[in-house]
């Protein structure tokens, strides 16, 4: 089957982005397909480097990075969600002039477009939300 | 556009709103990937249930929480090629609400020389239920 994932939440406050994880996880290694997953909302603060969580804590960032890294998985995080909560990667940063960029491995930055995209490709798009 | 959307899939997405215009910006973002989505040839329509149908409320004013009013971008909903915007009665009885406490939101019908016709369609929980499980794509907002 092939799956598209939207999270619509952030990290640690809400579980959405551990469910999501999780279930991409256990999709993948069931021989699924994840085509995309994007990230919405307060989701994209899932996408900054700069989160540094507790050592005896889950890295969810971290986490879905290397998650990517091993299935080649496809991280999109909505351009203009991203532009309100101040997620940057290096062509963000120079649009914008800002000082700075925190986009993680893995994630990258794109339109609302990608997640229409992945919801007309995949046989079901799941949704983790509040 | 890419390889893959040359293919000519078209899928029933349907836009599921439940919040409250604001209090939360779900709302707000809900309405943008709609209006995004609406580029890509799909069968679009539009849901608001529970605490969504507060969403088409028209007279909305938020000067005093400082927070944007988005409430004139529905009426696009029409120009983008949205022509149904379903919206549940019982959700709307139970907030004190009818039709008439909602923005008039219209399209025009190519199919019948332009005329205006209205894109809201107040439907029971029954009839709701029906739409939301013959659609193919649901968004939650």
């Amino acid at each position: 089957m092939k799956f598209a994932i939207l999270v619509n939440e952030g990290p640690y406050t809400h579980q959405a982005s551990d469910s999501a994880f999780h279930f991409t996880q256990a999709a993948l290694e069931q021989g699924h397909q994840v085509i995309r997953v994007f990230f919405y909302h307060d989701g994209v603060n899932n996408g900054t480097r700069l989160t540094t969580p507790p050592q005896d804590d889950r890295h969810v960032t971290n986490r879905w990075s290397e998650l990517a890294e091993k299935h080649d998985l496809d991280l999109v995080v909505c351009v203009a969600a991203a532009q309100r909560r101040g997620v940057v990667d290096e062509d963000e940063q120079k649009r914008n002039s800002k000082d700075a960029n925190n986009i993680a491995d893995g994630f990258r930055i794109s339109g609302l477009g990608q997640l229409i995209e992945a919801g007309i490709q995949a046989d079901r798009l799941v949704t983790f939300g509040d | 556009m890419s390889e893959e959307l040359q293919s000519g899939i078209v899928k029933k997405f349907l836009y599921i709103n439940r919040r409250a215009p604001h209090g939360t910006n779900y709302a707000q973002e809900g309405l943008e990937v709609a209006l995004i989505g609406a580029a890509f040839d799909q069968d679009v329509a539009m849901a608001y249930l529970d605490d969504g149908v507060f969403q088409l409320k028209s007279g909305q004013d938020t000067k005093a929480i400082g927070t944007k009013n988005f409430s004139a971008t529905y009426r696009a909903l029409g120009d983008y090629d949205v022509k149904l915007v379903y919206v549940e009665r019982e959700s709307l009885e139970r907030r004190g609400l009818s039709e008439d406490d909602l923005m008039p939101l219209v399209y025009e019908d190519e199919d019948d020389d332009w005329e205006e016709k209205p894109l809201i369609h107040v439907v029971s929980a029954g009839e709701m239920q029906k739409i939301i499980s013959e659609s193919d794509v649901l968004l939650n907002f």
